[in-house]
């Protein structure tokens, strides 16, 4: 084809081209990257805590009268709650998945105060907890109502039995399928021997950016203490009926304490992930204004540069050349000049993310965003330069003998 | 002359609207976004207390675990044990000191309209005020007798104030806390540093306690915190005696240092006091003790967040982006121009003439677009107050101060000339001859 006049023509006239080629080059580095940016956020909202979370609400009760009788109060709350019309269940624990704030403890292989342990989130649960929270038994079994034992601030030694999630599970025994590790002895506060009896498929920890969030463990242990946490589970569609009577019933059944700090699941979810989904929005506005402008630039530099040229073309159209002919030439060069420029993009593109990955420890894009980006690019390039380029093969044949 | 130019500019623009408005636009938009951004790593970078910032310190020991760093790579626990800060405290090194930490108390007004509410609370010794320089409205902290008498005094902030005493001078009064009267002290003026440095490890942009009471009180109390806690050994005693003597670290300690001398001497004095320590087989890590003022303290602990970091980054590659726009488009509005650059010069212009005007040209454009960045930044600013509006703190993040309103018009005016200096470079050097013959 044309090639050849083309790139020698671009030659003589760098300035366009560059400006063209380098616009394009800088924009389709930033979009690989913020698409890079928010694949990485949307995959990381969309993970499933495990929990029931369309029907779990959760409150704390503090009582500020030191001389209560905690465990009396909470076995009469939990009874009453349960006993309440559209909960199917409650249990007393110390957090919820995604809460931000929680327990953790290091489970090790092997007893001593020596050896590495591994970060493990602790939910201190009695035998309704699985069912309240609604994770999914995979194998063994839950706690029985003997085995669950009350603790206060005083008490020391850590209960024998425990139920691990699969990631907890994979965790320890990363060669071995996440049933294996049932009747196995883990240890605790280095040398506290717990056998696992049970297996959830998944339940997350409090802290959605911890490399360990889908490590967690129920422990069969209810904490007497002045401010308790109860987390609640409705029948379907009844939460928001439930909510506001359970807080009532709490409130009013004895003058020493506050209820505070009720949330669902959902909104619990929504506060966790809620900077990632705002720089999900945020980085989304900006690819697209981002491509609007670069279209426009095209647009107006190409205008530019089939301005100029109207002596040319029109002495090309004297000397034969059709329509079709002129419009091709521009679309051509346009994607000559779009070429160079994603290439150059490319590059730019992956040494950003390099610098960002090492500055910032964002993730690695993938590699399938670059020649999506590079395809994309092309388009707008043609797209934009497609209404100039009409317009140069409207320029009459004329044109060619008139000294204007 | 120079007025001349600028007449000439703006005719200029006139001729152009089109042009030049795209020009301007693009400028402002690139100003906008890049703007929007530095505010808010400006203020949440900014300096919560500059004329104190460089005479307080926060303490660091490394209590951690042989086997395994507080943090990768090698950095100390954020936070002290009890022992080592009620330790410090009684050896009082340093010109002043302080010991804190972040609990809560449920506050149980008069009467019977009122009903109890849970307040943010600070247990604290006497010297947090004086340190941290906390505006009083009425009345004052306490004093050392107070924190060694375990006396039941409060310091409550002008919202408590208002809600339980109606805003009016309580100083003397008795609130009732947990079922037990604490006699008001001192209500809080507003406060509000940014960010909360005293505190970063529970959460740097929260708004400081509303609740202040005395740190043996609280001890007394056996008050957990309600921030952060973590022990890298299970705690050996029973009950929260075994808490207070565990390796377990929960509360903060700052010093007040002045010069490089008392700094220094400090510093010797920490390494000594973990050296009485190992001999007594605690603090198994190798001496990693750390003194950090107030702006050290903020950059070690990263506070600005890392997004903010990305946003800027992109929103600087954004600019340029819009500048390679302006790039082109005053290349064309050169060429447009090439008849009358030419027969300016052949009238006798300079070239350095013709490089004056169109550079004060693109001057008066970047002021127009730092100026149309300006209202963009405040546009930018609500979107981002729109986004993050569940963040209690977004609403300070995003007030544009005079600092930012010139940094936004100076750095257009610069983008603008940076990018004319091609263009007008071309501009000089058309030929007169070339543009006569077709005149």
């Amino acid at each position: 084809m044309e090639t050849g006049p083309i790139l020698r023509a671009l030659m003589h006239n760098k300035t366009s081209f560059i400006l063209i080629a380098l616009q394009i080059a800088v924009t389709m580095a930033i979009m690989v990257n913020a698409i890079g940016i928010i694949q990485e956020r949307s995959i990381q909202m969309s993970r499933p805590t495990g929990v029931d979370e369309a029907n779990i609400f959760y409150l704390k009760s503090v009582v500020f009268n030191a001389a209560a009788n905690y465990e009396a109060q909470i076995t009469e709350d939990l009874d009453a709650i349960r006993n309440s019309p559209g909960v199917r269940n409650a249990v007393m624990t110390n957090t919820v998945p995604l809460q931000g704030g929680g327990w953790s403890s290091e489970l090790q292989l092997e007893p001593g105060v020596d050896i590495t342990g591994t970060g493990v989130a602790m939910y201190f649960v009695d035998e309704q907890g699985i069912d309240t929270f609604g994770v999914n038994l995979i194998a063994g079994r839950n706690f029985d109502a003997n085995e669950i034992n009350w603790h206060d601030f005083e008490t020391n030694d850590w209960p024998p039995l425990g139920i691990v999630t699969v990631g907890t599970a994979e965790e320890l025994y990363p060669d071995e399928p996440a049933e294996a590790i049932l009747g196995k002895t883990i240890y605790v506060n280095s040398d506290e021997p717990v056998t696992i009896i049970g297996v959830v498929e998944r339940m997350q920890a409090a802290w959605n950016s911890w490399s360990g969030v889908e490590r967690s463990m129920l422990v069969p242990v209810k904490r007497g203490s002045s401010a308790v946490r109860y987390v609640i589970r409705t029948e379907p569609g009844y939460r928001d009926e439930v909510m506001p009577q359970i807080e009532d019933m709490l409130a009013s059944s004895g003058s020493d304490r506050l209820i505070r700090g009720m949330e669902t699941m959902a909104d619990t979810r929504k506060q966790s992930y809620l900077e990632d989904a705002a720089m999900v929005k945020l980085l989304t506005f900006i690819v697209v204004l981002l491509t609007a402008i670069t279209g426009l630039g095209i647009v107006g530099l190409a205008s530019f540069s089939v301005a100029r040229r109207t002596k040319q073309i029109g002495t090309r159209r004297a000397l034969g050349a059709t329509k079709p002919a002129i419009l091709r030439y521009f679309m051509l060069e346009n994607f000559i000049i779009s070429s160079t420029g994603v290439v150059g993009g490319a590059m730019l593109a992956i040494a950003l993310n390099i610098w960002m990955v090492e500055a910032f420890n964002l993730q690695r894009i993938a590699w399938y965003l670059i020649p999506a980006a590079m395809i994309t690019l092309w388009a707008v390039g043609q797209l934009a330069v497609f209404g100039p380029a009409r317009r140069a093969t409207n320029v009459p044949p004329a044109l060619a003998t008139r000294s204007v | 002359m120079f007025s001349y130019y600028v007449k000439l500019g703006l005719s200029s623009i006139r001729k152009n609207p089109i042009l030049s408005s795209l020009m301007v636009a693009a400028i402002a938009v690139g100003i906008g976004a890049c703007m929007t951004v530095i505010n808010i790593d400006y203020i949440m970078s900014g300096n919560p207390i500059p004329h104190r910032s460089d005479l307080l310190y926060h303490v660091q020991l490394d209590s951690w675990d042989p086997n395994d760093a507080y943090d990768d790579p090698d950095r100390p626990p954020d936070q002290v044990t009890y022992l080592d800060g009620t330790a410090l405290l009684a050896a009082g090194e340093a010109r002043r000191q302080v010991l804190s930490y972040k609990t809560g108390r449920v506050i149980e007004p008069e009467g019977d309209d009122l009903r109890p509410f849970q307040a943010d609370s600070r247990s604290t010794t006497a010297g947090f005020f004086a340190m941290f320089d906390v505006p009083f409205l009425y009345g004052s902290g306490w004093d050392k007798n107070a924190d060694d008498n375990e006396e039941f005094v409060v310091v409550i902030n002008k919202e408590i104030n208002e809600r339980v005493f109606g805003g009016e001078d309580s100083v003397g009064r008795m609130l009732t806390m947990n079922g037990e009267p604490y006699r008001v002290s001192g209500v809080l003026d507003t406060w509000d540093p940014m960010p909360k440095f005293y505190d970063v490890t529970n959460g740097p942009f929260n708004q400081v306690e509303e609740v202040y009471f005395p740190f043996s009180v609280s001890i007394a109390h056996e008050l957990g915190s309600r921030g952060n806690t973590s022990c890298w050994r299970p705690v050996d005693g029973d009950g929260y005696a075994g808490f207070l003597g565990s390796e377990c670290i929960w509360m903060q300690f700052w010093v007040e240092l002045h010069g490089e001398n008392e700094r220094q001497a400090y510093h010797a004095f920490l390494d000594a006091y973990v050296e009485s320590q190992k001999a007594l087989g605690r603090f198994p890590r190798p001496m990693n003790n750390r003194l950090n003022n107030v702006m050290e303290w903020m950059s070690d602990q990263e506070v600005v967040d890392k997004d903010v970091r990305v946003l800027l980054g992109l929103a600087f590659l954004f600019l340029i982006v819009c500048l390679l726009n302006t790039i082109g488009l005053l290349l064309a509005k050169v060429t447009r121009r090439a008849g009358d650059i030419g027969l300016r010069r052949a009238l006798g212009a300079t070239r350095r003439a013709v490089f004056a005007q169109y550079i004060v040209e693109a001057g008066v454009i970047g002021l127009a677009g730092g100026i149309l960045g300006i209202a963009m930044t405040w546009l930018g600013l609500q979107g981002i107050r729109v986004l993050y509006g569940e963040l209690d703190f977004i609403a300070r993040l995003i007030e544009m101060d005079w600092a930012v309103v010139s940094a936004a018009v100076v750095l257009a005016v610069v983008s603008a000339l940076a990018a004319a200096l091609y263009p007008t470079w071309q501009a000089c050097a058309i030929q007169p001859a070339s543009q006569l013959k077709a005149l």
